[in-house]
Formats: C-alpha cells, sequence, structure tokens
C-alpha cells in the first residue's frame, strides 16, 4: 500500500495557510543530510527541480519527528489552527 | 481580559484529568484542544494500564469505552525469515479488576471531556493556544530565558484569557512551554516516532487469531528485523474489531542511517513478513497514523512547575519504553489527578507562585508516576544497545529453529544442540557484559 493511499484514509481539515515553513536558505547552505526526506513517516519532503526542499504539509500527520531532526533548525513549524489539519478518529 | 481560575492547554489524557478533578471539586476550568474534539489528535500504541489508575477517579473507569482487556501478553523476536513467540495468558491480567485494556483515544479522551462537562468543567474544542503571556522575567514576553516568568494566561488568536494558573498538557513537543523557555526542546536521542495502521476486522476473527474469548485482548511487541537494526520494535493491540499494528524507531537512530530508507516503509515490510502478514489478512486497513514520542526517562523529566503553571502528562515527558512494558497514558492520568490536587490546595491558599504549587511534584514523587521512572532510570541508555534489536533475535530465532530441525545430517542430541547453540551465541564477552547490563531494568 503506498503511503498516498494511506494519507487517503485519514480526514484532513484542509487551512488555508502552511503550518510548517522551511528556511531554504538555511537548508541549502548548512544542511548536508536532508534526514526530512526519509524521517517522516507521511513522507512529505521532497526536493525540487532547483534543489529546494518543499513540503507538502497538506498530508501532515502532525508528529513532529521532522521538527525534532531537523538539526539545523531551518524548520518554522506550528500546529495548524484550531480545527484544522488531521482528525484521527480511530487512533 | 477575560480570566478563570485553571486554563488547561490541551484536551487528552493528561489535560482531561487534571480538569475533571478541579471541576468535580468546583473549581472554574476552562480546556483548550485545538482538535474537532478530544482524541482528534492523539496517538497510541494502544494500551492503558488501568492497573495504577483504577483507585483515581474510580467512578470514570466502570463505564469507560475501552476496546478489549488485554489477557494474552506475546513477545516475539523477528529477523527476516524467522519468528520465535513467547506468549503468556495468566488470569491475572484479567478479571474484574484488569491490568490493562487496549484504547482508541477519539473514543477514551471523548469520553473523558464528556465526564468534565458533566462535572462542571469547559472543554473548548477547535481552539489552539498560540502562546503563554507571562510576566517578569527576562523581556517584555518573558520569552527566551523566562525561567523567572510567571505564567498568567493564554493567547489564543486574537483572544487573552488569564488564568490563576495554566496547565501545560500539550503533548511531547512541548511547543508553548520551550518557546516561553520552560523547558527545552526533547532532543532525538531522548525519543522516538511511533506510526500505524488501523486495520479492520470482524470481532471474531481477531478472537480466533490471538485465542481470546469475547471482550478480551492481545498485545504483541515484536522486536528484530522489523526496526532494521534501529533501536524500537513492531506492536499489535486487539481493539474491539480493528487491530493496531505499527512500528515505534529510535530518533536518533533513524536520523543518523547513511542509507535510504525511509521510514514509513518498514511497516509496509513488517505487514508482509511471513509470520505476520497471516494476521493480518483480509483486514482493511482505515486510518493511518503517526506521533513522536518521548523515551529519555527520568533523566529528561523537564522541571514540573513554575510560577502560575505545570507540566503534565507527555509534556512533561512522563513515559516510559521498558522493552516489555510501554507505559504513557496511565501515567498522564495520575499527573492530571495530582495537578489538580496540587491546583486546588494552591488556589484555596491563595498562593499560586512556584511555591504554591510544589506539592504537585512531591505528589509525582510519593505516586508511581515518578517512583517508577525513578526505578527504571537505567532503562533509556539501555535501549541504545543495538544487539536488542539485531544479534538477539537472531540468536533466539536460530537457537529454537535447530533445537526443531530435523536434518539429513548427523542427529545430535537435543541437549547437545541446546548447550552448542547457547555457547556460541550467549558466551561471547559483549553478551556476558549484556548479561550484567540488564539488570538495570
Amino acid at each position: 500500500m503506498d503511503i498516498d493511499a494511506k494519507l487517503g484514509l485519514d480526514v484532513f481539515k484542509l487551512d488555508s495557510e502552511p503550518h510548517i515553513e522551511i528556511d531554504r536558505e538555511v537548508c541549502r547552505t548548512t544542511c548536508v543530510k536532508k534526514v526530512c526526506l526519509t524521517v517522516c513517516p507521511a513522507d512529505l519532503y521532497d526536493l525540487d527541480d532547483h534543489g529546494d526542499m518543499t513540503v507538502n504539509w497538506e498530508g501532515c500527520l502532525e508528529c513532529g519527528t521532522c521538527l525534532l531532526c531537523c538539526e539545523p533548525r531551518a524548520l518554522s513549524w506550528r500546529y495548524p489552527r484550531g480545527e484544522y489539519g488531521v482528525q484521527y478518529r480511530m487512533s | 481580559m477575560e480570566k478563570v481560575d485553571v486554563i488547561v492547554v490541551g484536551g487528552g489524557l493528561a489535560g482531561l484529568a487534571t480538569a475533571y478533578g478541579l471541576a468535580r471539586d468546583g473549581v472554574e476550568v476552562m480546556v483548550l484542544e485545538r482538535g474537532d474534539y478530544s482524541g482528534a489528535k492523539n496517538v497510541t500504541g494502544g494500551r492503558l494500564y488501568t492497573s495504577l489508575v483504577r483507585d483515581l477517579y474510580p467512578e470514570l473507569w466502570e463505564e469507560a469505552p475501552f476496546e478489549r482487556t488485554v489477557t494474552r501478553e506475546l513477545i516475539s523476536m523477528v529477523t527476516e525469515e524467522r519468528m520465535a513467540t513467547f506468549e503468556i495468558a495468566a488470569a491475572e491480567f484479567g478479571g474484574e479488576h484488569p491490568q490493562s485494556s487496549t484504547v482508541v483515544r477519539a473514543r477514551i479522551d471523548r469520553y473523558l471531556a464528556d465526564k468534565v462537562a458533566e462535572a462542571g468543567g469547559m472543554v473548548i474544542p477547535k481552539m489552539k493556544v498560540d502562546g503563554l503571556l507571562t510576566e517578569g522575567g527576562a523581556g517584555a514576553t518573558g520569552a527566551g530565558d523566562g525561567g523567572a516568568a510567571r505564567v498568567i494566561g493564554i493567547r489564543a488568536g486574537d483572544d487573552e484569557i488569564g488564568a490563576g494558573v495554566v496547565v501545560l498538557a500539550e503533548g511531547v513537543l512541548g511547543l508553548l512551554a520551550t518557546e516561553a523557555g520552560l523547558r527545552e526542546r526533547p532532543a532525538p536521542a531522548d525519543t522516538a516516532v511511533g506510526y500505524k495502521e488501523v486495520i479492520e476486522l470482524p470481532a471474531g476473527v481477531i478472537e480466533d487469531r490471538w485465542h481470546l474469548a469475547p471482550g478480551e485482548g492481545a498485545a504483541q511487541l515484536f522486536l528484530g528485523s522489523v526496526t532494521d537494526g534501529i533501536m524500537g520494535g513492531g506492536f499489535l493491540y486487539t481493539n474491539a474489531d480493528s487491530i493496531a499494528l505499527g512500528v515505534v524507531l529510535g530518533m536518533e537512530q533513524l536520523r543518523s542511517r547513511e542509507d535510504e530508507l525511509e521510514s514509513w516503509q518498514l511497516l509496509d515490510r513488517f505487514k508482509a513478513h511471513p509470520a505476520v502478514a497471516p494476521l493480518v489478512a483480509g483486514g482493511e486497513t482505515v486510518e493511518y497514523s503517526a506521533h513522536a514520542v518521548a523515551e529519555g526517562g527520568i533523566a529528561r523529566v523537564p522541571r514540573l512547575f513554575g510560577d502560575g503553571y505545570l507540566l503534565a502528562g507527555d509534556a512533561a515527558g512522563l513515559s516510559l519504553n521498558a522493552l516489555i512494558t510501554v507505559r504513557g497514558m496511565d501515567f498522564a492520568i495520575a499527573s492530571g489527578y495530582h495537578a489538580a490536587a496540587a491546583i486546588a490546595e494552591a488556589l484555596a491558599a491563595g498562593e499560586t507562585s512556584a511555591a504554591g504549587l510544589a506539592s504537585y511534584e512531591r505528589r509525582l514523587r510519593e505516586s508511581f508516576v515518578l517512583r517508577d521512572l525513578q526505578t527504571a532510570a537505567g532503562v533509556p541508555a539501555l535501549l541504545e544497545n543495538r544487539r536488542l534489536f539485531t544479534h538477539y533475535p537472531e540468536a533466539v530465532t536460530e537457537l529454537m529453529r535447530d533445537l526443531f530441525t530435523v536434518g539429513p545430517g548427523p542427529a545430535r542430541k537435543l541437549s547437545s544442540t541446546g548447550l552448542r547453540g547457547l555457547r556460541r551465541r550467549f558466551m561471547a564477552p559483549a553478551t556476558v557484559k549484556d548479561l550484567l547490563s540488564f539488570r538495570r531494568i
């Protein structure tokens, strides 16, 4: 089962603004390892055509893994606004 | 500015247990929960050890929506090809006062939120707290080095609400407390990430597969190739008509891997294991969830209280992975219970400074919460030993395989196969050293 299909099972209430923002300058210049590409249980991080990190925050499970793992602290990471984001029913 | 006696940030188990105790005692309390309902943002494995929280708020548990009473405990050693399982079914685990039950957070938290409301507390969902209001300390807002700051309320969007005491039951990430300088952000070495699928199966199928009477449940932990050498393991809990199947991975070991392994792939591999696939066969995955979890033990429990605030549950680092017992929700409930008692006392005395709230920590030290965390003080360091997740599952399953093998070579006596296997796999300097360190559990 691919990860998109798994995320497709969850209820997400989409906010109009992202709750995770990447400081691309910090990410590009100080981070070698880019662990966010592999640690995220929802596989939301990707490099774009320019080699810049992007995050598909709409599918965020709000687990905090990327925040805790990002050593250069390139992430501005908040919870989504009240009533937005993932809404678990059976976890 | 509107003002209430107590604001609880976070309507999970710690926050609701705090609010229930206060509301029951007639204290004005407001719980702010950012999800659509309590439990909407929470993830558990999930089993709640009820044995020690039963006596706290005894009236709450009789009708609580537990999934199944855990009467069977299984621990499995896993390699790519093999799985050796030790299983214990004990009448003592069940009965009238069972030791533990599986839970679904969206059900149990919502139930407790209703109980808080019935007791006269306010539970406000869909309300995210954006910051703490402080006075004194360093700087105008008290942010940064806020050690000396007093917490006087919260900010939610454009609203500010004052409070005599703010209870930070905001979960493991502790974003608000960290921002206000009340604690450090948890380090990768002190955390893990757990993620799981909830897989629906008919109740009868669950009972057949794990040999359970109706209402009884199983909890199965898996050590070995499940985590591909990373500290952690797999878990399986039986709910009423679903199972929770997941993986927990030590954050530091996960992030320091040099290959391209993506964390989420391990669960699919686990599901496809020849000994696991039949357990989930025919089931339909209905939800996927993930959450960080604190595993630093007592050494990483932050300062628990200060002027006008205290920390409870995961926000206070109150969780314990002792390899075969994994706890957190019982600590959350108990910390909320003791928080309520300490706050009620502080309010009655008109003293909500750190000195007035200090009985919170004393209560936790006298309770099983800090006592059990203290007993397990050596466990987090022990779990960093990778042989637990590589060598031992390999060795145990190999020995078991050899004992059960009928092969073409010259037959050996059972005792000789056993002793040879033990000598070869368990009598090395490293394993003897491990044996000594295991006494710390």
